[in-house]
């Protein structure tokens, strides 16, 4: 493959204290692939995520994006640690959509969209509203557009958190857990927003999910995490069909039993 | 309580002061207090502009500054939390001009009871900007944000409205702490009702308009400040939202 990675791990470490919630982490990540990241709880499958979208500090290694270090910049032929500008300049890439929705609830749902556009890529409003309109037509959500978070259920509050990401336009989405706080009945929506993106926008996507089917349907590729490492990825097709890791195994056993 | 029994209290006091005032022993007090009145009013109104500004700044310095600016609000907070605001007056009215800086007295007043406030506003502030949920930050860092369109857009809006009450405390005690610029030479409601009171000895009518005078005002600030957090709280259903 002689095209650059759209993200690379390049030895990736995070330590809090004592712990190491991630130990040496390498991964490639393709343009346009989508990929899901499983593991049990305290694996670091998370910090991964938020590593790549700045919200945490690493202790070692370097995350590269499309070929330019994100962690890092470079200063006379060598990599020193980034500064908040050549951080912002590359974090523009990426977009993250959080467990807990986080908008914003002094603001509408088109608010909630077009804030960023206008505060930090200066677009016009009129273009803002009008890209804002297209993208919470996407997500269902066109009669919603005054509404605010407040009067919105959780599967709605998370289609305009979808929405609001993507008006960045980033060539990255990050989704953490995303269907994790929703009811049961509201899963179904949100993920089916996430289909559309990934069928109709070209985004490099990059999610930790507990929706075993949907990471089996939707991935181009699935890695399941132990203990601050990568035990094992691979198609979905093969890491459910037949995980090679006696830990993976476990793991998938215990998470379809539960149902 | 309500604001319809708050509206129903000022009322009844500016009632009360109206029906006295049509006495003839109570009447002949009403120029002289209403005159001091006013300055009350003014020095509580431009004092606790000031407060706001320094609470803000400080607040924000104390969070965000480099290490100068968090040092210099430090000390700022605790000089003005940890002395008491009479001996503030005094100091920058009486021993400042011994440094050669002399102020005159109003100025002194909004100064010294502005300052005094912001201080403990400070906290109101920051205390407020912690109360916002750690995911809003994070979504702002998500959308790429400066940490100032942050502040100004996202966190300080939300924040605003768990502020409201707390200083809506502050602007009654700055208020009340008003009484104490009788001290350096200012004509305020405290100054004339004492004046008066030597000269004709008429305790209850005077004392009974200044405390019915100093309640209608900060009655207004009260209701004011509930106003005002009804307002800003439409439309953001803290908790349910978040």
């Amino acid at each position: 493959m002689t095209e650059q990675p759209m993200v690379r791990f390049d030895n990736v470490s995070k330590r809090y204290g004592a712990l190491t919630v991630l130990d040496g982490l390498n991964l490639d990540i393709a343009r346009g692939e989508k990929v899901s990241i499983i593991g049990p709880s305290g694996s670091g499958k998370t910090t991964v995520l938020r590593m790549l979208m700045t919200l945490e500090t690493i202790n070692d290694g370097v995350i590269w994006v499309e070929g330019e270090p994100l962690t890092h910049m470079q200063r006379n032929g060598k990599l020193v640690p980034a500064d908040l500008a050549h951080i912002r300049k590359i974090r523009a890439k990426i977009g993250m959509v959080f467990q807990s929705f986080n908008l914003f609830p002094h603001m509408t749902a088109m608010q909630n969209c077009i804030e960023a556009p206008i505060t930090v890529l200066g677009m016009k409003r009129a273009d803002a509203e009008a890209r804002a309109a297209e993208l919470l037509d996407m997500v269902g959500l066109s009669e919603k557009k005054d509404h605010y978070p407040s009067q919105l259920s959780g599967g709605q509050q998370q289609r305009v958190a979808i929405a609001r990401a993507c008006a960045m336009r980033p060539k990255i989405m990050l989704f953490d857990e995303v269907t994790s706080a929703l009811d049961p009945e509201l899963v179904g929506e949100v993920l089916e927003v996430i289909r559309k993106l990934g069928r109709e926008h070209d985004l490099t996507m990059l999610m930790v999910t507990h929706q075993m089917g949907f990471a089996k349907e939707f991935s181009d590729r699935v890695c399941f995490f132990h203990a601050g490492k990568i035990c094992e990825q691979g198609p979905p097709s093969e890491l459910f069909g037949a995980p090679k890791n006696e830990r993976t195994r476990q793991f998938l056993h215990a998470v379809l039993e539960a149902g | 309580m309500g604001i319809r029994t708050l509206v129903a209290m000022l009322v009844t006091a500016l009632v009360v002061i109206g029906a006295l005032a049509t006495q003839e022993s109570y009447k002949v007090f009403m120029p002289g207090l209403l005159q001091g009145a006013v300055l009350t009013i003014e020095i509580a109104i431009l004092g606790s502009l000031l407060a706001i500004v320094m609470g803000v700044l400080a607040a924000l310095a104390r969070m965000y500054g480099p290490a100068p600016l968090r040092w210099l609000a430090t000390v700022y907070v605790e000089i003005f939390r940890g002395t008491s605001a009479l001996v503030q007056l005094f100091w920058l009215f009486f021993v400042l001009p011994q440094f050669g800086v002399t102020l005159n007295a109003f100025l002194v007043a909004v100064l010294a009871l502005g300052l005094n406030v912001g201080a403990y506003g400070s906290e109101v502030v920051r205390g407020a900007i912690q109360s916002v949920p750690r995911g809003q930050w994070e979504a702002c860092t998500a959308l790429n944000m400066s940490r100032p369109q942050m502040l100004r857009r996202i966190i300080l809006p939300q924040a605003f409205v768990a502020m409201i009450p707390p200083w809506g405390n502050l602007f009654i005690e700055l208020l009340k702490s008003t009484a104490l610029v009788s001290l350096i030479t200012l004509s305020d409601l405290a100054f004339k009702a004492q004046q008066m009171n030597q000269n004709t000895f008429k305790t209850i009518p005077i004392f009974t308009l200044v405390l019915l005078m100093y309640l209608a005002m900060s009655l207004v600030v009260t209701i004011g400040m509930r106003l005002l957090e009804r307002r800003a709280s439409l439309g953001l259903a803290r908790g349910k939202a978040a």
